[in-house]
């Protein structure tokens, strides 16, 4: 067993992290909740009949008042805190991973072309890359919605909306990947299997795609973490500010907003309990981040 | 030296351009202005007279210097939401959104810094250690989040701050200020905060890095044998060669300052351009939200043009490299 955790170095440096160990485990776990909730949640949120207003403003199960069914207590609707949060986790990791793959795909192409043809595709590239790394991501994101909101009838705006939230959170997130491509590119373009490639005549999509790209994949990953966290902390930064998802399809963000309503009242679990769960993930997301860059960059262990 | 500024004013004069042209396309092609200014009721015939009065059938360049024009003169258009002018609008919001973001960038600045150098200095110790913890859930811990602990901890449970609007604002020549009456304080500090804290840790981060490279330099290993006093030491040779980096960082923090903004200022309702430009995205109040893109780009240009000239001044070597 140790032989052979010795033999991989990454799980070696896992399992003597335990911060890299919690991070995983609660990463994990709300993954899994958030896949497989509709088997597991008591009560379906976005089914009206599944719930009662009876039920409604229960406490946790420790509290006094509490009904044992409803763990951590109901909303003002009678919804199941925990149905609520596992489908809202379910929706904001949705748009995330999304939004997150969108960007990868974008950015990771445009660096790849700027880095191997150069010249004025590539000065073109970096200077709208530039432009926008200027502005903040929640700026672009928020304009981006704002002119969608625009462009688009009524009627299916509201079909659309995860679309068109994924699609603003990919197109603020993009740059990061295409400025990281591009420069992996650019020391990879110098090695001999490159050259060689080239002298070969091989097709250049064949040689960024086949050949530069599995050679770039390390910095990449660290990146895809991070954006991932990224892309959760915006769509749940846009439903709070009542610009993302609508109340009768929450995410993390929009339950955050609604159970801002209860910050004065004594129903404290309608407000802490979905942020508890949003602040772990994306901290667990951040540690697994960082985990995979000292792993992939030696020089900073 | 003026060249240089010379060069930096054109580059910020195309800048400007390529903003307004984006502000003008979204006017232009997001929705059709016409059916924005007018009711159902009124007749085809008189929405063609209206678009030929409005010159929007001209070619597109003469609309674009047209618009152009119009907004050197201060003439913003009206909001599709209100009918008030924009410009008008516009700037009662500036004040509150100014004020909240100088006051951030001061904590950033005033509790940064010295957190930076003390934790560069003494990296190993327990005071270093627990404000390195405390930055790293700063970091992880949305901006929204941050405000709503703020204000169940000093506004709910202690009732100590108020946790919403401006309080008491005192009117100076036209300028709605806050920093003049205890009230206008007291509601201006949880706000300050929650939008400070991120810029904070990043303040610090940064300071920190920097002071940790400089003190490992030739200069300050021969001034500390010369027996310079350490307090002269780190506070005058080492933190002055920090300055410039900090300075770049706050040109660049006050951008994230200003986006940031929108989201404290919606969780405090604090009547900033934040809140403004929010409610024009849900309601696709398309002139505003130009308007508003073209006040933030004028900022950040601006200061941008100052934390230039600043280095010139703060950076001996750029003057003697200017005037070789």
């Amino acid at each position: 067993m140790i032989a052979l955790l010795k033999r991989n170095e990454a799980l070696w440096l896992f399992v003597h992290s335990p911060a890299a160990i919690i991070a995983a485990v609660v990463a994990i776990a709300i993954i899994l909740g958030a896949t497989f909730a509709p088997w597991i949640a008591l009560v379906d949120p976005y089914d009206l009949s599944s719930f009662s207003l009876f039920d409604g403003l229960l406490p946790p199960a420790w509290e006094d008042g509490a009904n044992p069914k409803y763990l951590l207590g109901t909303d003002d609707q009678g919804r199941d805190m925990i149905s609520s949060i596992l489908y809202g986790a379910r929706l904001s990791l949705f748009i995330g991973l999304a939004a997150m793959a969108i960007a990868t795909v974008l950015g990771v192409s445009l660096g790849l072309a700027a880095g191997y043809y150069g010249g004025r595709f590539d000065a073109i590239v970096m200077r709208i890359a530039d432009v926008q790394l200027a502005l903040p991501a929640i700026l672009t994101a928020l304009l981006i919605d704002g002119i969608a909101r625009g462009l688009l009838p009524a009627d299916i705006q509201q079909e659309l909306r995860v679309w068109v939230l994924t699609l603003a959170i990919a197109l603020s997130l993009w740059v990061n990947f295409a400025r990281t491509a591009r420069a992996s590119t650019l020391v990879q373009m110098n090695k001999d299997y490159v050259q060689a490639a080239i002298m070969m005549g091989q097709r250049p999509i064949r040689i960024m795609f086949v050949h530069i790209f599995p050679n770039i994949l390390g910095p990449l990953l660290v990146i895809m973490t991070v954006d991932l966290a990224s892309a959760i902390l915006l769509e749940a930064t846009l439903s709070f500010l009542g610009i993302g998802l609508p109340a009768d399809s929450p995410s993390l963000g929009t339950l955050i907003r609604i159970g801002m309503q209860f910050l004065l009242s004594g129903e404290w679990w309608i407000l802490w309990i979905p942020t508890l769960f949003l602040v772990a993930l994306v901290v667990s997301i951040n540690v697994l981040g960082d985990f995979l860059r000292d792993v992939f960059n030696p020089r900073l262990r | 030296m003026a060249y240089f500024i010379l060069k930096r004013l054109i580059q910020s004069v195309f800048v400007m351009l390529a903003v307004a042209f984006l502000a003008f396309s979204l006017f232009r092609f997001v929705g059709d202005p016409i059916t924005q200014m007018t009711g159902v009721e009124t007749s085809v015939a008189d929405q063609e007279r209206l678009r030929e009065e409005l010159g929007l059938n001209d070619p597109f360049v003469t609309q674009f210097v047209r618009f152009t024009g119009d907004m050197l003169q201060g003439d913003f258009g009206f909001s599709y939401r209100t009918r008030q002018p924009v410009a008008e609008m516009i700037a009662d919001r500036i004040p509150a959104t100014l004020e909240l973001g100088i006051v951030a960038l001061l904590i950033s600045l005033i509790v940064g810094i010295p957190a930076g150098v003390y934790t560069a200095l003494r990296p190993r110790g327990v005071v270093s250690q627990t404000i390195l913890m405390t930055t790293l859930i700063g970091v992880s811990v949305p901006t929204f989040v941050i405000g709503i602990m703020l204000i169940f901890l000093f506004g709910v449970q202690l009732g100590w701050l108020p946790t919403f609007g401006r309080g008491g604002t005192v009117q100076i020549g036209g300028w709605e200020s806050s920093f003049f009456t205890v009230d206008g304080w007291r509601a201006l500090i949880l706000p300050a905060i929650t939008l400070g804290v991120y810029q904070l840790t990043l303040t610090m981060r940064l300071v920190r890095a920097e002071m940790m490279e400089v003190m490992r330099s030739d200069y300050i290993r021969f001034a500390t044998a010369r027996g310079v006093p350490m307090r002269r030491l780190y506070f005058k040779h080492a933190l002055a060669n920090t300055m410039v980096p900090v300075i770049t960082i706050i040109g660049l923090q006050f951008g994230g300052v200003i986006a940031f903004s929108i989201v404290t200022e919606s969780v405090f309702q604090w009547p900033g351009m934040g809140l403004l430009f929010l409610e024009s995205i849900r309601f696709v109040d398309i002139p505003v939200m130009g308007v508003y893109l073209v006040v933030i780009a004028f900022f950040f240009v601006l200061v941008n043009l100052i934390v230039d000239m600043l280095y010139v001044a703060i950076d001996p070597r750029l003057r003697v490299k200017d005037a070789a």
